[in-house]
């Protein structure tokens, strides 16, 4: 069991999404990085659609009723336990009654903590996934209340012999870590990489270089559906209306304003604003990550080069579960 | 028949360019024909006005045998595969799925700003409401929420400036050219003309919602003591 004792700002249970229900109008979303969700679970022996927790800005203050084994990561949070620095991408022994305490996120935005076993709460349609506007799935279908308390799903024997030797050692972590932003071919600082959208030919010529060549700015209008960026106006070559279709995680669609939106995994299915472009899942990360004011430069890149840079990422995630898969039995 | 990526992970299959009942048709057997046997590396199938969406895995499509550097047109072929040899499929007959509404009162509070602007009676605007039969071309926006073709063109008025904070959840609701039902209590600038007793979206049963694109929608004018008597509640 895990207790609430502060909610912290906007603390969700999360698992990979609710896929397969888009075509009844019912959100995808799930944890905003799920490459991130993946990695933490991973560090506890968790499969990676296990239901784990998403904290924004402020994390939540915890406590569990039995010795766990947890892994956190994501933006950078001012975490502890029992006082001292919570060590970061990999497994940590957490024992029972302890405080593990997130406070405020001293540079990026949201995190996730994985605790071996998975948070169990109903599967609804097929996910754990908090979809709030609904109010269904994860805890009570909202978010995290102080005074709230979770049950958990048996940890895996891996993760059981993992946190076993940290109590013979007297250890709080182990030494090795997975770090999701170093896997496949990260992108440069401030860069997200794009491929072109349905409709960026809609768009002025002088508008899609404008799209690349600017550095657009994080506004406040941010939240699990999206984020808008400010920059250069984005003017068709003439007005036309779109018939709504599909969206995605990391389209840009341009409403009629011209300040495209980046929307992200909770968006909505449907969509009636032109998609310019689309952002990479493996540099989708970047924008549930940023505050308002931060900047990004997009710059464009083929199908074939972001099905390499997709497939990057999955084999080496792939190569560190083998790698930990061995450090057990 | 045009495929076009969007994004690294979802391709969209092109089937007309206009919103009418022959595109919708189109869209309609090429969705059940995709969804008719499991396809490799794809999660999900959209079907909207005109198009359908195939989400897949990249990294599962090639585990299923894509080759790496032609994950997308290897996928493609698929589909144009499939949707040139479609498997047997029952004929689809569109399912009609009546709407019990209580028309004006609380429940349509909009229901005179539309006979204004129709320049008719509230009781006209009803009967007319009530007479047609509508399309049911996706269902998006919010769960179960229909975007619904066919609302007689003496009907179209303009959406609120400013959106109500919140609309009770079954409003039966006119913006511009469309009608509609909110599934949930959400912000909405439609004109509310009425409500139904049954629910939209009722997360615990399968299907999760009432409606499906391709179903055909006809309304049907109820008293508020019959409203009280059907009401669903969860």
């Amino acid at each position: 069991m895990m207790r609430v004792s502060k909610p912290g700002l906007l603390t969700t249970v999360q698992d990979l999404g609710r896929p397969g229900y888009q075509q009844y109008g019912i959100v995808v979303g799930g944890a905003l990085d799920s490459f991130a969700a993946r990695a933490v679970n991973l560090c506890v022996g968790n499969d990676d659609n296990a239901a784990l927790l998403e904290m924004a800005q402020t994390g939540p203050d915890l406590v569990f009723e039995q010795d766990v084994l947890v892994a956190w990561g994501g933006a950078d949070f001012d975490a502890t336990v029992s006082g001292q620095p919570l060590p970061r991408d990999r497994a940590v022994r957490i024992a029972a009654g302890e405080v593990v305490s997130f406070g405020l996120a001293r540079a990026g935005l949201r995190a996730w903590l994985a605790i071996a076993g998975g948070i169990d709460v109903p599967l609804v349609m097929g996910s754990r996934t908090t979809y709030r506007r609904a109010g269904i799935g994860g805890h009570q279908g909202r978010p995290l209340v102080a005074g709230d308390v979770l049950k958990l799903f048996a940890p895996s024997p891996w993760a059981r012999q993992i946190l076993g030797s940290l109590q013979s050692g007297l250890k709080r972590a182990v030494t090795w870590t997975v770090r999701p932003e170093t896997m496949g071919q990260p992108a440069k600082p401030g860069v997200v990489r794009a491929l072109r959208g349905p409709e960026c030919d809609w768009f002025a010529k002088e508008a899609q270089r404008a799209f690349f060549a600017a550095e657009w700015t994080a506004t406040k209008e941010a939240d699990r559906m999206g984020v808008r960026l400010s920059g250069p106006e984005l003017p068709l070559l003439k007005p036309r209306e779109m018939i709504s279709s599909s969206v995605n995680a990391g389209v840009v669609q341009v409403p009629a304003s011209g300040q495209p939106i980046v929307l992200l995994p909770s968006r909505q299915s449907v969509g009636g604003y032109p998609r310019l472009v689309a952002v990479l899942s493996a540099d989708l990360g970047r924008f549930t990550q940023m505050r308002p004011g931060d900047k990004v430069r997009f710059v464009e890149t083929t199908l074939a080069a972001a099905h390499d840079i997709y497939l990057a990422r999955e084999r080496d995630l792939a190569r560190v579960r083998l790698g930990l898969a061995r450090l057990a039995g | 028949m045009q495929i076009t990526p969007l994004g690294d992970n979802a391709l969209v299959l092109e089937l007309g360019t206009v919103i009418n009942e022959s595109t919708h048709r189109h869209v309609q057997a090429a969705w059940r024909a995709l969804a008719a046997a499991p396809l490799p590396a794809v999660s999900e199938l959209v079907p909207a006005y005109t198009t359908v969406t195939i989400f897949y895995d990249p990294w599962a499509a090639v585990q299923a045998g894509a080759p790496a550097m032609g994950i997308a047109d290897w996928l493609g072929g698929l589909v144009r595969e499939r949707l040139k040899h479609p498997p047997k499929m029952e004929k689809a007959k569109p399912r009609v799925v009546e709407i019990p509404v209580c028309y004006g009162g609380e429940f349509g509070p909009d229901l005179a700003r539309v006979a204004a602007q129709a320049k008719l009676s509230p009781e006209e605007v009803i009967k007319r409401h009530t007479k047609a039969e509508y399309l049911v071309h996706l269902i998006g926006f919010a769960p179960g929420f229909p975007y619904l073709g066919g609302l007689p063109k003496e009907l179209h008025t303009p959406r609120h400036a400013k959106p109500r904070m919140t609309v009770p959840p079954g409003s039966v609701a006119i913006g511009g050219e469309q009608t509609g039902i909110y599934p949930l209590a959400t912000p909405g600038g439609w004109n509310l003309i009425g409500r139904t007793p049954r629910r939209i979206f009722r997360p615990e049963q399968t299907p999760p919602v009432l409606l499906a694109a391709g179903d055909r929608v006809k309304f049907r004018a109820i008293t508020p003591g019959e409203f009280s008597q059907q009401e669903e509640r969860p």
